[in-house]
């Protein structure tokens, strides 16, 4: 793995408040400190409303917290920008771009495209979209559009990649894939990555730290290394063990109700 | 070339039926009501077509390409041509209708050889008068669009202004119009400026007032500033929005020029038309008229062609 020394995000005692449209406030995020290391992987995991979207969403920028300060490599964050790259479930290219356009977005548009044309190809190539340049988005399957999401987001060379259930939509095997991808490029990059996911195993084969988050209120309630040796395999007895201590804390157990949400 | 020789006996009908109409054009006689000499034009045109036709049928049987293409329109030009055939047998030969209102095809035809160079003078102005009004019309709407649809301050201004003013068909300005500019054509230019705004700022503006979010979120993480928000994310994302607002402002259009033309201007088709109307010249007056159709058809074919170029992306993402 590529040591990089950018790409901290520093958190402390966070906050973010929503107001409902009936006057009701929600503490969506409640004092979560954490630091999370340059280069280090790191999945949100938990049930709706524990406020790990919020999170996401505070480190990209796109809302801004009520409380407590956020940094990254130090400087606090006040706004969206380029060395935060997002991805989300829906791989949101825009329709009107063809592929090779959607990843020379943001090139384009820091100006920085003729100098670095030449990396749009490059990450074709990385995330496996050679021979589709031409293509518009409503031509991709899932994964290949979530695929050219990756590599949009990829090309500014972000500090940290926030990754808010991208493989959530697709099918399991393509999901595998990619996981593995993502690994991939991980190891190659070096770049920070938080992931916010439903998915346990998904959790445990790609992190180097589980942040287990609870709602009401919204905040970490367990930190865990996963610890085991790359490349993992998903059915050796720690990653079977750690995916019951997770689903324990998840209080799994009491709620069979909500089996499938977890899955 | 393959040596697969078809015959699809479609392709004859339109040969068919442009003899049959030559025929009866040469052989049955005139209504003794027309008093002028026969005129050649009509028999001109249908010797044309009969020769094309022909052209094409033989074509067919060699080319699947055209064979298919024309084989397909056949029934169509047939028809076509049997109800020009009909027209010409109730106005020339049996003089069902006032022949003053109503007059033959070879009567329409001449004035297209004898007044057809000034008609393409005024067709000429016409548009001219179109261009400047539509350029106008809408790259301002298209402004107005962003501004409102964007930005809160402006919509808070211009919204209410928009729908005070935009229902009023920009024909009921002319009165003021014609007293507030100092040309007719400015005048006339500013009403069809008028009829394109209002339909491509409001389509404009929410259009891009219903961009996704997400779009822009994702633009801002990959660095865009507003403006690139806005010129190439907003723009892009409303275009097939900003194309409607455009297609019911290009009809508002000529409806505005041809009003316009037949009140105040002196000059341009649609004078062209409301003078040879006063004349009682009604051959004039349908010429005009088969001017205007064919100019506006190419007009929003060319406009269909610019949004299929623009809009390729949503092949297969809409159904037009």
């Amino acid at each position: 793995m590529v040591e990089s020394s950018t790409g901290i995000i520093h958190a402390e005692n966070l906050k973010k408040v929503f107001i409902r449209p009936d006057g009701e406030t929600v503490v969506a995020l409640d004092n979560v400190s954490i630091t999370i290391n340059a280069g280090e992987f790191v999945s949100l995991i938990g049930p709706s409303g524990c406020g790990k979207s919020t999170f996401l969403r505070l480190i990209a920028g796109l809302s801004m917290p009520d409380g407590g300060s956020l940094l990254l490599d130090g400087t606090p964050i006040t706004g969206p920008g380029y060395d935060r790259g997002l991805v989300f479930q829906d791989p949101t290219l825009f329709p009107w771009l063809t592929v090779y356009d959607n990843i020379a977005f943001g090139l384009k548009v820091r100006k920085t495209y003729r100098q670095k044309k030449q990396q749009v190809r490059e990450f074709i190539r990385l995330v496996g979209l050679e021979g589709f340049e031409k293509a518009y988005p409503h031509q991709l399957s899932g994964g290949m559009a979530q695929r050219a999401a990756l590599a949009r987001a990829l090309v500014n060379h972000p500090k940290v990649l926030l990754l808010d259930e991208p493989f959530g939509a697709l099918d399991a095997f393509t999901r595998m894939n990619m996981q593995d991808e993502l690994l991939r490029i991980w190891d190659e990059r070096g770049t920070t990555m938080i992931m916010v996911t439903h998915d346990v195993d998904e959790a445990i084969y790609l992190s180097d730290r589980i942040l287990v988050m609870s709602s009401r209120p919204a905040k970490i309630e367990s930190i865990i290394n996963v610890g085991i040796g790359r490349p993992r395999s998903r059915d050796l007895p720690d990653f079977l063990r750690l995916r019951a201590r997770i689903l324990q804390i998840l209080d799994f157990a009491g709620k069979h109700a909500d089996i499938q949400y977890y899955l | 070339m393959t040596g697969n020789i078809r015959f699809d006996r479609r392709t004859v009908l339109p040969t068919l039926s442009a003899v049959l109409a030559l025929l009866v054009h040469l052989l049955v006689p005139d209504s003794p009501g027309y008093t002028s000499r026969p005129m050649p034009y009509f028999t001109i045109v249908l010797i044309t077509v009969t020769g094309i036709s022909l052209l094409l049928a033989v074509l067919s049987l060699f080319f699947p390409a055209v064979r298919e293409k024309y084989a397909y329109k056949s029934l169509f030009i047939a028809v076509f041509l049997l109800l020009l055939n009909i027209l010409n047998t109730a106005t020339l030969k049996l003089m069902l209708l006032p022949a003053i209102y109503f007059p033959s095809p070879d009567r329409i035809l001449k004035v297209f050889a004898d007044d057809g160079a000034f008609m393409l003078k005024c067709l000429g102005y016409s548009l001219k008068l179109l261009a400047t009004g539509y350029l106008i019309g809408a790259i301002s709407g298209i402004t107005t669009g962003i501004l409102v649809g964007w930005n809160r301050k402006w919509s808070y201004w211009i919204s209410p202004l928009i729908r005070m003013i935009g229902p009023i068909p920009s024909t009921a300005w002319v009165p003021i119009a014609l007293v507030s500019f100092p040309t007719t054509f400015s005048a006339s230019a500013f009403l069809i400026a008028l009829a394109v705004w209002f339909p491509t700022t409001v389509l404009t503006s929410s259009g891009i007032s219903n961009v996704q979010n997400s779009y822009f979120e994702v633009s801002g993480t990959l660095g865009a500033k507003t403006m690139h928000k806005i010129f190439r994310v907003a723009l892009p994302a409303a275009a097939p929005s900003i194309f409607v607002g455009i297609f019911n402002g290009t009809g508002a259009s000529f409806i505005t020029l041809m009003t316009a033309e037949m009140m105040g201007v002196k000059y341009g088709i649609g004078w062209y038309i409301n003078w040879q109307k006063d004349m009682l010249s009604y051959a004039n007056v349908y010429a005009g008229l088969i001017v205007i159709a064919l100019t506006f058809s190419l007009i929003i074919t060319l406009l269909f062609r610019v949004r299929d170029r623009i809009l390729v992306w949503q092949k297969g993402v809409i159904k037009w």
